[in-house]
């Protein structure tokens, strides 16, 4: 190949990779092409759950499994003064109320929901960002915890409203929202107990979700109130969590 | 000698030629949509989880007495990729960037835009490939096209492509009508073993799947071993679309987009002298 050729050839190559690298910026840009391919997160969620059993279980791990170096995310120590209150009390004081479209609304402190049908389970714990680490889990299922506030027949989902402000501004509170397939999940418990030690403030203390079978974001941390909702468009961003409004996906079992 | 005539022969269907730039398109996406995933978390490491402290390869900007420097560390191995890899080497720059901006898509920060490509044009790759696949299985002449013959298999053969193809001599008059056997051997590699274990270890990554499929995550050993098995196979794709880049260029660039694009590749043939 002439050198005249292979100049040329490269000055071709850089010009259509910089119109390419640009034109993929521009359309990221824009909210109806983003909206569009985001379309896809609807196909996955619903092949996914049409081949999915709706009770398998996420993987079960041995003792032996278990990182020592969990890594946390999110809010690491929440200064919000309602919770550093809590924290200083000893989490004494807390109340985890359950209410919205429910027949009894409930207000329970740690004991009684640590004297609720409880599960243990040894699971991955999968960060939208790559990363894994395998941890033991105590708490309350939710399922049961449901039954006893009765969900009326309008509710189609649960609104996680936690105590961590992650970032400034209007929309800055940390929440997160399941369908009832996951509230009613055998997995899916409220968390009290970490490594067989109550759960850390880091890891989201006193009552973190575990929704097993998605990402990280999802396992809200500091839970405060369980709201059960028709529809959460009206909360926060409206998309059902404080990361969905930043753009992740809803259904994080990709 | 005879004189030479050109003649232009049919080689690709309409179903192959669609389905060749939708994934070209698609793998083009992929790739850097799936960059942009990975400077999330620059790090890959084998088993179930991620052992922060020893990951088996990292891209990152590390501190140094000088300042930043973008550091890429395999196993005990490491090298200094400042302004490739780790770190831009823009004065006063102090963000951790794996891969650089012109690779990724989109170009800035965004793990969350960079799924969304990335999951919808999976999609787009998954539905095309299952086209393709299903054509070349099914076409007698598709399979007759990609499977080596058992004259092609002889080791001397084999031995004798290769030592064509690094001195870039290429098959000319009529043993030009079909492939060679490693075109044949690359094509098949890549369309039945490569670009499916993508999609596998892929889909290995999703926590909704692999409570449906767990036993696919425990083959590739766990799922952070899933992921690094994902980037070393997207790494050996790259490969393969560089040789074969290289390749197009060195036999004639313009007959094989023409054969790509309207399905009518150039031969010469001896002409018979009467």
């Amino acid at each position: 190949m002439s050198l005249h050729r292979r100049t040329w050839l490269k000055a071709a190559g850089a010009t259509l990779a910089g119109l390419w690298v640009s034109a993929c910026d521009r359309l990221t840009r824009n909210p109806n092409f983003m909206g569009f391919i985001g379309s896809a997160e609807n196909l996955s969620r619903q092949v996914q759950r049409a081949v999915t059993d709706r009770n398998a279980l996420a993987r079960e791990f041995s003792p032996a499994d278990i990182s020592p170096d969990f890594r946390p995310n999110g809010s690491l120590n929440p200064r919000d003064p309602e919770y550093v209150a809590l924290r200083e009390g000893g989490f004494a004081d807390y109340r985890l109320v359950v209410d919205g479209l429910v027949e009894r609304p409930l207000s329970l402190s740690l004991e009684e929901i640590r004297a609720l049908p409880a599960r243990t389970q040894i699971t991955r714990h999968d960060c939208v960002e790559g990363w894994s680490s395998i941890g033991k889990w105590t708490g309350a299922r939710l399922g049961p915890l449901l039954a006893r506030a009765g969900l009326k027949p309008e509710a189609r989902y649960l609104v996680f409203h936690c105590a961590d402000t992650l970032a400034e501004g209007p929309n800055g509170r940390y929440y997160e929202s399941i369908d009832l397939i996951d509230a009613r999940h055998p997995q899916t418990i409220l968390a009290y107990e970490m490594n067989d030690a109550p759960l850390p403030v880091k890891h989201g203390a006193p009552l973190r979700l575990r929704v097993e079978r998605q990402l990280g974001y999802k396992h809200a941390k500091y839970v405060m109130r369980i709201e059960a909702v028709e529809s959460f468009a009206h909360i926060y961003g409206g998309k059902g969590g404080f990361w969905e409004d930043r753009g992740y996906e809803w259904y994080a079992g990709v | 000698m005879g004189k030479r005539r050109r003649v232009l022969v049919p080689r690709h269907g309409p179903v192959v030629r669609i389905t060749h730039w939708v994934n070209a398109l698609a793998v083009i996406v992929l790739l850097m949509s799936g960059l942009q995933i990975f400077n999330a978390h620059p790090a890959l490491y084998w088993g179930q989880t991620s052992t922060f402290a020893r990951p088996w390869l990292s891209i990152r900007m590390v501190e140094t007495p000088d300042g930043p420097r973008g550091v890429t560390t395999v196993g005990n191995r490491y090298a200094d990729t400042t302004g490739l890899l780790g770190w831009t080497g823009r004065h006063g720059d102090r963000r951790n960037q794996a891969f650089p901006a012109w690779a990724t898509i989109p170009s800035w920060r965004d793990l969350a835009s960079g799924r969304r490509w990335h999951f919808f044009f999976a999609w787009l790759f998954v539905l095309n490939g299952a086209v393709y696949v299903a054509v070349t299985v099914l076409s007698r002449r598709r399979r007759r096209m990609l499977l080596p013959t058992r004259e092609q298999l002889r080791l001397r053969h084999v031995l004798a492509e290769v030592a064509d193809h690094a001195r870039l001599r290429f098959a000319r008059g009529e043993a030009a009508r079909s492939y060679n056997v490693l075109q044949k051997g690359s094509y098949l590699a890549t369309a039945f073993v490569l670009l499916p274990m993508m999609v596998l270890t892929g889909l290995c990554m999703s926590p909704g799947f692999n409570a449906t499929v767990p036993w696919l995550i425990d083959l590739f050993g766990g799922r952070q071993s899933a992921r690094s098995l994902h980037f070393l196979t997207a790494a050996l794709t790259v490969l393969f679309v560089l040789v074969h880049l290289a390749m197009v260029l060195a036999s004639g660039p313009w007959n094989n987009l023409r054969a790509m694009i309207t399905g009518r590749y150039a031969i010469e043939l001896e002409e018979e002298r009467t």
